[in-house]
């Protein structure tokens, strides 16, 4: 049940690519395979790329709320960069741009 | 006195599926499919998709704890673009269903946000919800689709 998941590991960053939709079902295997991966390079910074997110609801605000938890502990930090509309929607309607860095998806205006 | 003018369903539909968790992401697709027909913008569908979501996370997560059970989606279309839609369960039921509603109370596990409801109000212009200790929950959204405010709240 364990996502698989594209990553990078730099000097001192984790860029870990999460993709498709994050829900009630699908969280259990994101979250096992993000912390293998947190766990395993303890990296300063974890960076969580959502440009491929294709839906998220309140488990998704679950799943960033855990990350930093447990980033927290471990004395380190995590932001989220590239979240699509809908996501960033959610997260900002519970106020989870508060607790951790998001950027949102930039989209080139229209003409 | 204003007469109440009554609402005309135009479509409908209604289906019936186990609550296990596979389920969600084709329960909220099968919404947001059917509410295209009024051609709604991509923000309102989102909304409407999400919300759904949560009312079918919740069933799956809290109706039938002692194994799966059947939840009921039905969809009604009216006349004016709005739409309806009820989430039921035959399961536990909602002891206090004020408390169920605050924000952040889950009555789940750690890995529960409890922000269920609040995104639901949020995303919707109306939820109702009704139930009965061992009897069910039924969770209504109603949304307005298009229109003059094209489906924003004020």
């Amino acid at each position: 049940m364990n996502k698989s998941l594209e990553y990078y590991h730099g000097e001192d960053e984790l860029l870990i690519y999460v993709t498709g939709e994050i829900d009630h079902h699908s969280c259990d295997g994101l979250r096992l395979a993000t912390d293998e991966l947190i766990n395993r390079f303890t990296p300063e910074k974890t960076v969580l790329d959502f440009r491929d997110v294709t839906f998220c609801d309140s488990s998704g605000i679950a799943f960033i709320l855990g990350r930093y938890k447990l980033v927290t502990a471990l004395g380190k930090s995590v932001s989220v960069i590239n979240i699509p509309p809908q996501p960033y929607k959610i997260f900002t309607l519970a106020a989870v741009n508060k607790i951790v860095s998001l950027s949102p998806l930039k989209i080139p205006s229209r003409k | 006195m204003k007469p109440i003018k009554k609402k005309t369903v135009k479509n409908q539909f209604e289906i019936k599926l186990p609550s296990r968790s596979v389920n969600e992401g084709f329960a909220r697709a099968s919404v947001a499919a059917f509410a295209a027909q009024c051609d709604p913008t991509v923000e309102v569908i989102s909304e409407l998709k999400t919300a759904v979501s949560e009312a079918v996370t919740n069933a799956v997560v809290h109706a039938y704890p002692d194994g799966i059970g059947l939840i009921h989606i039905k969809c009604r279309l009216y006349d004016d673009n709005s739409i309806a839609v009820s989430v039921r369960d035959s399961g536990v039921g909602i002891e206090d269903i004020q408390k169920a509603r605050e924000p952040l109370y889950t009555s789940g596990s750690e890995d529960r946000a409890g922000m269920g409801f609040t995104v639901m109000e949020a995303l919707s212009d109306r939820i109702t919800v009704r139930s009965r200790p061992q009897r069910g929950t039924t969770v209504t959204i109603f949304k307005k689709l298009s229109g003059r405010n094209n489906g924003q709240k004020h």
